[in-house]
């Protein structure tokens, strides 16, 4: 990272180490980003903020992810079922509480928070491999739970999820609905940027990077990986909040270890460890199936079409572009978009010498 | 309490149990002379079994033959995956290598789906007598095979490891890599081996369940399945991996009577080794049969 800057660009306090922005220029070019994104429901179609909307939960639920695999280093392959759990309790929540939805949603992340940490007991003791296996047991636990549980989930029949509502104002087009995804968006990234300019962030850094001398350091590696888990599930019941008050109806099918696995390519694609590279990499994983779906119908009636029967078989297609995605980005790319990015923008700052 | 049941029951839960054994087996087998966590052990399986149902109902080449190249084939294509998609990653974080695993095992199942489709087709008939009879049992033909090829292989692999020169190697590699490759190990070889005869031996638990009850995507869950029982049994155990299968098999089926005689809440054959699996974590996370972690600065 700090090898991308150009020589002689030296840090000389604590305050411009620590800065969440670089340079003022991408203070204003992020602060420009937020503003134009207030303005794309006016511009954009319905189609293109509803996939702007799936990018806005999902890359909540993964930026919780990113905390847990990227920052701190241990490995979890239940984040959908969390995602899922999330979203049970909210529409749980309002729907057999008088709390409003407005409420609903952090409450569904304490409760997703909860029950993180329930499988976390043992992800304290544990770590790499083991608590890998202990998560994918979770995935399954939890997704017989979601099956089992009617009065939870509504068993077979699913469960419905009321509109986001604020002094009667109902925000029930996916118009209105995408401020409230942004506003959180917003929040949430904020606050994990600057959860890492804390001492705690700094501890579950040093905790994936050597965790024996973060322990002879005083670090308590208990703590900080109860803590990453628990951060990471109340992430992840946000953004599945959000998602079952976007589509108002929530099915016990689909949260599956697929589901899972796309989240790690998630933050795979987008770059481990990076707050930006998140969202990128959600976006990267969201467009992915559209593209391809875009692609079919332009390939329609050619000889590649009939060869490969793609309307039938496109949906194998989809998992096959996955999976093959994950797996090329680790052997070529292993530090992602964010990275690529970083030598995008060190490229144009440094032409035409490049060093 | 139906008896007759639960002693159908048991005798199931052992003949999956080795079922299971023989997958955990070649998992700790990539596991120990690797360092690798195979999440595509369930897709060997399933890949194995559709090669040889497609070899024996497109060609109607005789069951031996059939399962002679599925053999041969299922040693090239580990080895391929060892050196392709692994071998670059020597080194890197095991997130890194977990995850190559798992976007493998998506790309096999859903390639796997799309050439034979998803509905469960059965094999050719093999045997002539749909069961035999042993003492007082009437026991299914395919069961007693399954049994008997388990064993075979577990056989196989200890002699491979106690008597033959590169089982010898493979121990050496298990028990120290840079001693190994001091003495004139090549640890490449070992590498690209371990995959193969996992790979092979997937395979052949893959054409076997493929006898028993069809071939279908189901036979990857064999792989998630494996879990529980090489957790149980020690990580870097074979012998644990076994016995790990065998408990798991019993155990899942003992579920699945106590559930539909008294529980009633369906679908705890499922999940029952996952419950397990949480309470092993937590109390002995090295298994029965594994070596404890120590660490040290």
């Amino acid at each position: 990272m700090a090898s991308l800057r150009p020589s002689g660009d030296f840090r000389s306090s604590y305050a411009a180490d620590t800065a969440i922005f670089d340079t003022r220029a991408s203070r204003y070019a992020c602060i420009l980003a937020i503003a134009l994104l207030c303005l794309a429901p006016l511009a954009l179609d319905k189609y293109q903020l509803s996939l702007l909307i799936q990018i806005g939960y999902l890359g909540i639920a993964a930026l919780g992810l990113n905390i847990l695999v990227g920052f701190t280093g241990q490995i979890s392959i239940g984040h959908a079922a969390f995602f899922g759990f999330g979203a049970f309790a909210s529409a749980w929540i309002a729907n057999h509480t008088p709390i409003p939805v407005f409420f609903a949603i952090p409450l569904a992340g304490v409760a997703t928070t909860a029950v993180g940490m329930l499988f976390g007991v043992p992800a304290a003791r544990l770590k790499g491999l083991y608590l890998a296996i202990a998560t994918l047991a979770a995935q399954y636990i939890l997704q017989d739970f979601f099956s089992r549980a009617d009065w939870f989930t509504g068993g077979v029949a699913g469960t419905p999820a009321a509109p986001f509502r604020i002094f009667g104002v109902a925000f029930d087009s996916d118009r209105s609905y995408f401020y409230v995804v942004l506003a959180y968006v917003v929040a949430s990234f904020v606050l994990v940027a600057n959860l890492m300019r804390t001492r705690d962030g700094r501890a579950l850094v040093a905790v994936r990077d050597h965790y024996l001398s973060a322990e002879m350091m005083g670090i308590n590696l208990t703590k900080y990986r109860t803590l990453s888990f628990g951060i990471s599930s109340f992430y992840a019941g946000i953004g599945g909040a959000l998602y079952a008050h976007y589509l108002g109806y929530v099915s016990v099918e689909g949260f599956d270890i697929l589901f899972s696995i796309q989240f790690l390519g998630m933050i795979i694609i987008g770059g481990l460890g990076s707050i930006m590279g998140t969202l990128m990499g959600t976006a990267f994983m969201t467009l992915l199936p559209e593209a391809m779906e875009q692609a079919t119908k332009l390939l329609a009636g050619t000889p590649l079409d009939a060869a490969l029967d793609l309307k039938q078989n496109v949906s194998y297609l989809r998992e096959m572009a996955i999976g093959s995605v994950i797996v090329l980005f680790l052997i070529f790319e292993p530090d992602g978009l964010a990275h690529r990015w970083r030598q995008i923008k060190a490229y144009w700052k440094l032409y035409p010498f490049s060093y | 309490m139906d008896l007759t049941l639960l002693g159908q029951l048991l005798l199931n839960g052992v003949i999956v149990g080795t079922l299971y054994g023989v997958v955990a087996m070649c998992f700790v087998l990539i596991y120990k002379a690797s360092q690798v966590v195979n999440f595509a052990q369930g897709e060997f399986l399933l890949v194995g079994a559709w090669v040889c149902w497609w070899l024996l109902t497109t060609y109607h080449i005789p069951f031996v033959w059939g399962f002679l190249i599925t053999l041969v084939f299922m040693m090239l294509f580990g080895m391929a995956l060892q050196i392709v998609l692994l071998r670059p990653l020597i080194g890197e974080p095991i997130i890194a290598v977990i995850m190559v695993t798992i976007g493998m095992s998506i790309v096999l199942q859903a390639l796997m789906k799309w050439l034979f489709g998803v509905f469960a087709q059965p094999f050719p008939p093999i045997f002539e007598r749909d069961s035999v009879t042993i003492g007082q049992l009437e026991v299914r033909t395919v069961y007693v095979m399954s049994m008997v090829v388990c064993v075979i292989v577990m056989g196989g692999f200890g002699y491979f490891f106690k008597a033959t020169r590169m089982g010898l190697a493979m121990r050496a590699t298990a028990f120290d890599q840079q001693v190994a490759q001091s003495l004139g190990v090549s640890i490449r070889q070992v590498f690209a081996l371990s995959w193969a005869i996992s790979a092979m031996v997937s395979g052949i638990a893959g054409v076997v369940i493929g006898i028993v009850s069809g071939v279908s995507s189901a036979l990857s869950f064999y792989g998630i399945k494996v879990f529980p029982a090489v957790i149980l049994g020690g990580l870097d155990s074979i012998v644990g991996g076994v016995v790990g299968g065998i408990i798991v098999g019993v155990l899942e089926n003992l579920a699945h009577y106590l559930d539909s005689q008294f529980l009633h809440w369906g679908n705890m054959f499922e999940i029952a080794p996952f419950y397990v699996l949480i309470v092993i974590l937590m109390i002995r996370p090295y298994g029965l049969f594994g070596t404890r972690d120590i660490e040290r600065v």
